[in-house]
C-alpha cells in the first residue's frame, strides 16, 4: 500500500496546499483522481513520488518510507515527456537508466526498435510518451503516479497507451494513481474515483475575472 | 476564406557522416474555410498541425521547403504578403501564456497588439476596451502581469489579443490542452462566437470530443497528409469514410476505447500508396496506388474504398 498519512505541504510562502491530507492507493490497484487545476493535484503526486518531501506527515510504501538514493519503488510520469528525457542522449541511454526492456515490452507499447537511436527532438510527443513509460515499467516499480500522462496524446495512442499500461500492472501487482481532467478516461481505467479534489455541485457559470485585491 | 491545396513541407537534415536527408512532415494537407466557419484539424502529435499553421501565418524556418498553394480570399499568400497580413488580417491565438511577454502588464499587451494591426492610439485604445469586454475581464485585469493571472483568465486574454486588431482568419493553437473541463468550454465558446461574427477560425486540436462540438467541420491528418474533410456531425452520426477517422472516434474513452496498433510513418519515410496502408485493417492491392483526396458524399477522403 502506498499511503500518504495526515500530509501537509507548502512552498516557501503560500498557504498550505494540502492540509492534513490521507490519501492510499493499494498494490494493482487503479485509482482515479479528477478536479479543475490549480488544488494540489500535483503538488500530491510529487509529494507521493518522493520529489517533494512534506512538512508534517509522511509518505510510506508498503510500510517503509520512501528509499532514497537507489531506484524508487513509486515512479512519477509527467504530462510533458520532452521534459524528462536529455536532449543531448539518445533514446537507447535514456530508457537505460531505469532499466533495460525486453524486445516483448517495447512491442507491447508499440516502440519501434528505431526511434531508440535518435534523439528526442526528432521524435512526437506521443512517441516520447512511450519510451518514458518502458522506462519506468520496471520489475521494480511498485505504483505508478499517471499525471496527466495522455493529455497530449491522440484517442487512438491514448487508449494504446492505456492498454499497455493496465495490463502490465495487472501482470506485477502494480498500483496506479491516474491524475486526468478527462472523467470518461478515469471511468473507463479506474477501479475507484477519489473525488477529494473535485468541486462540489454543479459547474459554475462563466464570470467575470477580477484582479484579487 | 482560406484554401490550402496540396501543401508539402520538406526540411533537410545533416545526419551522420555528413549525409543529407530529406524529412517530410507535410506531405499532401488540402483543407478550405470559409465565412464565418469553425474548421477544427485533428491528428496525433507529429502529424504536422502545428506546421500548417506556421505555413500559413509565414513563420516556416529558412531550411524548409513548401510546394502546394496556399490561397487567402482568393489570392495566393507568398512570404512578402503573409508578412503584411499577418496580425492584420490573419491572427494567431496561441497556446499558453508563454506567448506573452512576461514583463509587460496584459493591457498593454492587447493594446499594443492593437496597435501592430494599424489603428491609430484613439481606436487602438477603444477596441481594446471593446475586447476586454467581450471577454469579461475587469478593468483591474489591465495592471496584472502575466504570471499574475490562472489558466482561464490567460485564455480569455489571448484571444482578447487576437481579436484586438480585426482579423478575418483566426488561427487558434491547441486552446484546450491543460485546462479543465469548465475553462476548456467557455474558450471553445468564444471561438464559436467569434465564427458567428462571421470571422473564419482554424481550430488545431487533438481533442475530438471538443472538435465535433464546437466545429462545423473537421480536417482529419495522418502524417502530414488530409486524410478526410468532413462535416463535424459525420462522426456522431457514425458516417465517417475514412478508417483512420473512424479509429480516433472509436478510440475516446466515451465511445469504445479501442485502438489500431502500430505508428505513423516516419518523417523520413517515402510513401507512395495509401498513407495509412500498414495499419489498415480493410487493405487490399488496390491501396498500394497513390490515393488522391476526392469528394464524396458531403466530404472529401483520401481512401479508394469509400463510397458515397
Amino acid at each position: 500500500m502506498l499511503k500518504a498519512e495526515s500530509v501537509s505541504f507548502c512552498y516557501d510562502n503560500t498557504p498550505w496546499i494540502l492540509e492534513g491530507f490521507d490519501f492510499g492507493v493499494g498494490p494493482g490497484e487503479v485509482v482515479g483522481l479528477p478536479g479543475p487545476s490549480g488544488q494540489g493535484k500535483s503538488t500530491l503526486a510529487k509529494v507521493l513520488a518522493g520529489h517533494l518531501a512534506p512538512q508534517q506527515g509522511a509518505v510510506t510504501c508498503d510500510g517503509r518510507p520512501l528509499p532514497e538514493g537507489v531506484f524508487s519503488p513509486v515512479q512519477l510520469i509527467f504530462q510533458h515527456p520532452e521534459l524528462t528525457m536529455n536532449p543531448r542522449w539518445k533514446l537507447r541511454d535514456s530508457v537505460a537508466e531505469g532499466h533495460t526492456p525486453d524486445a516483448a515490452a517495447f512491442k507491447r507499447l508499440n516502440i519501434e526498435p528505431a526511434w531508440l537511436s535518435r534523439y528526442p527532438h526528432e521524435l512526437s510527443g506521443g512517441e516520447l510518451q512511450r519510451l518514458a513509460l518502458a522506462r519506468v515499467m520496471s520489475p521494480q516499480t511498485r505504483y505508478l503516479i499517471a499525471d496527466e500522462m495522455t493529455a497530449m496524446l491522440d484517442p487512438n495512442t491514448q487508449a494504446l497507451v492505456w492498454d499497455a499500461v493496465l495490463h502490465w500492472a495487472k501482470a506485477n501487482g502494480v498500483g496506479i494513481l491516474a491524475i486526468s481532467h478527462d472523467r470518461h478516461l478515469l471511468d473507463r481505467i479506474a477501479h475507484r474515483v477519489d473525488e477529494s479534489f473535485a468541486p462540489p455541485g454543479p459547474t459554475p457559470p462563466e464570470t467575470t475575472c477580477r484582479a484579487a485585491a | 476564406m482560406l484554401s490550402v491545396k496540396n501543401l508539402s513541407i520538406e526540411f533537410s537534415r545533416y545526419g551522420s557522416a555528413r549525409r543529407r536527408t530529406i524529412i517530410h512532415p507535410v506531405r499532401d494537407l488540402s483543407l478550405d474555410i470559409g465565412d464565418g466557419e469553425i474548421v477544427a484539424v485533428v491528428g496525433s502529435s507529429g502529424s504536422g498541425k502545428s506546421l500548417l499553421a506556421h505555413a500559413v501565418l509565414g513563420l516556416l524556418p529558412g531550411n524548409a521547403r513548401t510546394s502546394g498553394e496556399i490561397l487567402f480570399k482568393g489570392t495566393p499568400l507568398t512570404s512578402a504578403s503573409m508578412a503584411a497580413l499577418r496580425g492584420r488580417a490573419i491572427a494567431l491565438i496561441p497556446q499558453s501564456v508563454a506567448y506573452l511577454n512576461p514583463l509587460s502588464r496584459v493591457g498593454r499587451q492587447v493594446y499594443r497588439a492593437s496597435r501592430l494591426s494599424g489603428k491609430c492610439r484613439a481606436t487602438a485604445a477603444r477596441s481594446t476596451d471593446r475586447a476586454f469586454a467581450r471577454y469579461r475581464l475587469d478593468e483591474s485585469v489591465k495592471s496584472l502581469f502575466p504570471f499574475q493571472v490562472s489558466g482561464g483568465m490567460a485564455r480569455r486574454v489571448l484571444t482578447a489579443t487576437a481579436t484586438a486588431g480585426d482579423a478575418d482568419l483566426l488561427i487558434a493553437d491547441e486552446p484546450t490542452t491543460g485546462l479543465d473541463p469548465v475553462v476548456a468550454r467557455q474558450s471553445l465558446s468564444h471561438l464559436r462566437e467569434l465564427a458567428d461574427l462571421g470571422k473564419a477560425v482554424m481550430l488545431i486540436t487533438h481533442d475530438i470530443d471538443a472538435a465535433v462540438t464546437v466545429a462545423d467541420r473537421v480536417a482529419v491528418i495522418y502524417a502530414g497528409t488530409t486524410v478526410e474533410l468532413t462535416p463535424a456531425r459525420n462522426f456522431a452520426d457514425g458516417a465517417l469514410r475514412h478508417p483512420y477517422s473512424r479509429a480516433l472516434w472509436n478510440a475516446l474513452p466515451q465511445q469504445g476505447f479501442g485502438f489500431v496498433p502500430g505508428n505513423q510513418p516516419m518523417e523520413d519515410d517515402a510513401v507512395n500508396g495509401c498513407i495509412y496502408l500498414d495499419r489498415c485493417p480493410d487493405r487490399t492491392g488496390e491501396c498500394r496506388c497513390a490515393q488522391p483526396l476526392r469528394p464524396v458524399g458531403k466530404g472529401h477522403v483520401r481512401c479508394c474504398h469509400a463510397q458515397g
